[in-house]
């Protein structure tokens, strides 16, 4: 082979986003650490600091595509976006996720069963309205039938504007929410 | 193929004329027009008849004309794979009248005309389960007629004390704005660009 191998610090950043900054190995962050690990053996920190890292960092969110959006979305969790690298993961099942993700039009008719499926989701819970039509109704606003933004039904943590919001601004969304678990996260339910 | 359903028509006339069926060929398709209480012979016809051999329901649909005196169209377009053919079939039917079901005829129908009934409030005669189709639940009123107004009449809510979605009255904070004031489609008064250019009939 004649190619060099890249040293360590490259490849750990590739293994993040490409083109992210480069790690390095001499960050006083991971000496401690290391220090920490070989020295006592154990890492000391927080309780609400390590709850809401392991809450953050597995957002299960509840598959909830009722239009367009939904393609973003799947798109989101497929492999060039990718959205399992900030450990959120699809879920089926509303009593198994923390995360509902609305993504399209809400019509009054399912408007019901989105309230039934929130109600179903164990606390703590979040909502992120994905697109004109979840945030306001959108193009069909002035409809009969559609719901003028599912903030109507269910409280709202996220909005992400767009028609349909690329994948992209699903994943800030979704680091966005992160930000907020961490900046407002406890233990009391 | 103006021929060929030239030719159609001509057979269906002969062969059911006597029912008060007529037929129009406009752009290069074939439109029959029949009385409520013969659609389902003429149908079953066009199904079974050896020429015609329509045995695909595409579509039955409504239409609303609120200035005529019998104000629904209920349009029945069928496909003959057989002899690579289509054929529209138009009965108008008022407000209080019903058409008798097709859904003896074509299993198909069953969907449509709730379909047609959800959105035009039409009543078919004979259907077997002839419920609303796509409306909410408990909905009430026609979207599809002309004098259904666009924002309806009710909006949904979860009610925090009542602990479910309640309807209640439409309140628009903004009232509908249009403001497409060139759409050929909202009768525009002035000629539209590229239309000087054309030869007058």
């Amino acid at each position: 082979m004649g190619v060099s191998q890249p040293p360590f610090a490259l490849t750990a950043a590739r293994t993040g986003v490409e083109g992210g900054a480069g790690v390095d190995p001499n960050d006083p962050f991971f000496l401690n650490a290391r220090e920490a690990l070989s020295e006592k053996g154990f890492l000391l920190a927080r309780a609400d600091d390590l709850i809401t890292w392991s809450r953050s960092g597995s957002l299960m969110w509840m598959l909830f595509g009722l239009a367009c959006c939904g393609v973003e979305m799947m798109q989101a969790s497929m492999p060039r976006y990718d959205i399992e690298r900030f450990g959120a993961a699809p879920r089926a099942s509303p009593r198994q996720s923390d995360v509902m993700i609305v993504a399209g039009t809400l019509t009054n008719k399912m408007a019901g069963p989105i309230r039934k499926l929130y109600d179903q989701m164990p606390e703590p819970r979040y909502v992120i309205s994905m697109g004109s039509c979840a945030n306001g109704g959108g193009y069909y606003h002035y409809s009969y039938s559609v719901v003028r933004g599912c903030d109507r039904i269910i409280p709202v943590d996220i909005y992400i504007p767009g028609c349909p919001p690329t994948a992209e601004a699903l994943i800030y969304a979704i680091m966005l929410l992160q930000k907020k678990i961490r900046r407002t996260g406890n233990i009391i339910r | 193929m103006t021929d060929a359903i030239q030719k159609l028509g001509d057979h269906v006339l002969n062969k059911r004329g006597g029912f008060g069926i007529t037929s129009k060929i406009a752009y290069g398709e074939l439109t029959l027009s029949a009385a409520p209480d013969t659609i389902v012979g003429l149908l079953t016809f066009l199904r079974d008849d050896q020429v015609c051999k329509f045995s695909q329901l595409v579509d039955i649909c409504g239409a609303d004309y609120p200035n005529r005196e019998k104000r629904f169209d209920v349009v029945y377009h069928l496909l003959s794979l057989h002899r690579n053919q289509r054929v529209r079939i138009k009965v108008e039917v008022g407000e209080e009248t019903p058409v008798p079901s097709a859904s003896g005829v074509w299993p198909a129908a069953n969907w449509f005309e709730r379909e047609a009934f959800d959105m035009y409030g039409i009543q078919f005669s004979g259907h077997p389960d002839l419920r609303r189709l796509l409306t909410d639940y408990g909905f009430s009123g026609y979207p599809l007629r002309k004098d259904f107004p666009l924002t309806g009449f009710v909006e949904v809510r979860y009610d925090e004390e009542q602990k479910r979605v309640v309807n209640e009255p439409v309140k628009l904070t903004q009232e509908f704005r249009n403001f497409d004031f060139m759409s050929p489609w909202e009768g525009a008064k002035h000629i539209l660009p590229g239309d000087e250019k054309a030869t007058k009939p």
